[in-house]
């Protein structure tokens, strides 16, 4: 499970670094969601995985961590909002320069015919 | 009943005055939301000084919910985190004052948006926990990003892009980092994993050394520092000048957030993982420092020479911290107080020049004689001779400071001679841009439209700032050594943190 559970991690991880390289603001944005899963995902683990176990002491024997879960909730809601915002503003930058390049694009090609 | 709930306050009394400025207040709204966000920011420099002198007995905690540490969540207000708290306070004031004469309605709920601003920089300033970090740095930064869209405009979008873009990607790190600590040490209070990581060995200890070198990225990122300041100065030229004032807090929370990490967790006393990433800072921070000052002189835009001045103290700073000493900690907090201030004044004295001249706006070329030509010219006289580091204003104290703080020959070597010839080509990029813009004006007609006298009175309290450190230096300087030696000796502040009774806020 734990090497599963890596794979998709740094999957995930490679995945979005990719994307995020981009130099179009739609790419960068869909990189950034999907850093965030797998930044959740790590998160999680970081209790530590375990199957079929409470995050309550004294219920049974072992017990999971219950943090790592009130962790990867804050992430998500404040992830969430961010990638709200930032598809808003890609979607503006759009509609208001007419192009979604991350960068101002290079004029040296049209240098002439200014 | 209210000193026990002293170290919340500063965080609670900007919360409640955006909340209040968000209700329909009828017809003319503006009026008693700037009344609101005045006397908020009165208040809170007076809690902020309470909380100062509070915290000369040694670190006040708060535990929230009486819930003890390091299972709650708690507020610490030692040394430090009370003096940047005052000066995020002595800031917010003047810069609120001078956006409360029109610059707040280019774009609605600026001052529920400034309050939260507040917020966010304060609560970084005061928690004791670093998820609680993570989670206040969003607020400032969701705050920040519709503050950098104030007013709107082409050019501001693409900087608030890329500035959003990279804040995201920088948060996702930070939690990456989160976790891994968090897997290691079992712990999220800073005290705590302070204690728990001094205790790691062999292969933890490189893990949580890894985790550590991750949040070095996420605060370098904040802070601007080497390969991670491009995105500074476009942001801070394009908006408008009161949002770059207060943002003049912004990077100094990164460098805060250094400064405590990298003494409490990683510093001196972390066993396996002590003094990481202090050669990295050294090395990166003469680099800032280096490309800021070709920045400062290659700007055409006075704004932009401004943000570079940003990048300059964050290269200063971070190089001086990095020498590890108590004396060197001590300048950098000195020179953090003193260069909050006088970038906040030049933000905002640019905006005032670049309006009053109108189509050149702050381009450095020649352009209209401006309005009230004598008092900004002696306003820009003032802050450039602060800012360069020229005696007799608080800028020449404080690079004194970082000059003596060099003790080994490899630090003599490489810092005096860039700290002197930045201060050397900041002292060109601003002689240049002030003999453009006051000197060489064109002949006929000045500019017309003056500003009203509450905006240059905002600019000059800021400066006040400088004169006041410059005569105080001696009673400052003081107050930085304690903070210095409370850095390099943590074992207070741990202590008083873990060993506090839950119970002590009934």
């Amino acid at each position: 499970m734990e090497t599963l559970y890596a794979v998709t991690v740094g999957v995930l991880t490679a995945c979005s670094v990719f994307l995020i390289l981009r130099g179009r603001s739609f790419p960068i944005v869909i990189g950034i969601t999907m850093l965030s899963y797998a930044v959740n995902l790590f998160l999680f683990s970081s209790g530590r995985l375990a199957i079929d176990q409470l995050p309550l002491i004294g219920h049974s024997e072992t017990y999971t961590d219950p943090l790592p879960q009130a962790l990867v909730l804050t992430a998500i809601v404040i992830g969430f909002a961010m990638t709200a915002y930032s598809i808003i503003l890609a979607v503006r930058v759009r509609g208001e320069i007419g192009s979604d390049e991350v960068n101002e694009p290079d004029h040296s090609d049209s240098e002439g015919s200014r | 009943m209210l000193s026990q709930h002293l170290v919340i306050l500063p965080i609670l009394v900007p919360l409640f005055a955006a909340l209040l400025q968000l209700l329909p207040w009828g017809e003319n709204p503006q009026y008693y939301r700037r009344i609101i966000g005045l006397v908020s920011c009165v208040i809170l420099v007076a809690i902020s000084a309470g909380v100062l002198i509070a915290s000369t007995e040694g670190p006040q905690v708060y535990a929230l919910g009486s819930w003890q540490a390091p299972y709650g969540i708690v507020l610490v207000a030692d040394r430090l985190s009370a003096l940047m708290v005052l000066l995020t306070a002595i800031l917010a004031l003047p810069v609120l004052i001078y956006a409360c004469y029109g610059e707040d309605n280019l774009g609605s709920h600026f001052q529920a948006l400034f309050q939260f601003q507040l917020v966010g920089i304060i609560g970084a300033f005061l928690t004791g926990d670093l998820f609680n970090l993570f989670v206040f740095f969003e607020i400032l930064l969701i705050s920040s990003y519709a503050l950098l869209m104030h007013g709107g405009g082409k050019l501001k979008l693409r900087a608030c892009l890329h500035y959003v873009l990279l804040n995201l990607t920088g948060s996702a790190v930070f939690l990456i980092s989160l976790g891994v600590l968090y897997g290691i040490t079992g712990t999220l209070n800073m005290a705590d994993m302070a204690v728990k990581v001094a205790a790691l060995t062999g292969d933890d200890a490189i893990i949580a050394r890894a985790g550590g070198v991750l949040l070095l990225v996420v605060f370098g990122l904040k802070a601007a520092l080497l390969p991670l300041y491009f995105w500074l100065p476009q942001a801070y030229a394009m908006t408008t000048g009161t949002v770059a004032a207060l943002f003049a807090i912004m990077t100094k929370v990164g460098i805060y957030a250094i400064l405590r990490v990298f003494t409490l967790i990683f510093g001196a006393g972390g066993a396996e993982a002590a003094m990481l990433g202090y050669d990295w800072l050294w090395w990166l921070g003469l680099a800032t420092l280096a490309l800021g000052s070709i920045g400062a002189i290659g700007s055409r835009d006075m704004r932009l020479v401004v943000s570079y001045l940003v990048v300059i103290s964050v290269g200063t700073m971070l190089t001086t911290f990095s020498m590890g000493n108590e004396r060197a900690t001590s300048a950098v907090i000195y020179y953090l107080v003193h260069s909050t201030l006088v970038t906040g004044a030049l933000f905002l004295l640019v905006d005032i020049i670049a309006r009053q001249r109108g189509k050149t706006a702050s381009r450095i070329v020649k352009g209209r004689k401006l309005a009230q030509h004598a008092v900004l010219g002696m306003l820009f006289l003032v802050s450039a001779i602060t800012v360069i580091g020229m005696p007799p204003l608080s800028g020449f104290i404080g690079k004194l400071f970082i000059l003596e703080a060099a003790r080994t020959g490899a630090q003599l070597a490489l810092l005096w001679p860039l700290v002197l010839v930045s201060s050397f080509l900041v002292m060109v990029a601003l002689a240049r841009a002030g003999s453009r813009m006051f000197w060489h004006t064109f002949e006929g007609k000045a500019a017309e439209e003056k500003s009203p006298a509450g905006q240059i009175a905002a600019i000059a309290l800021l400066l006040t700032g400088a004169v006041v450190m410059t005569l105080f230096a001696r009673p400052i300087s003081s107050y930085t050594d304690a903070i210095a030696a409370d850095l390099m000796h943590p074992q207070t502040y741990i202590s008083t943190v873990l060993n506090q009774s839950g119970g002590a806020h009934e």
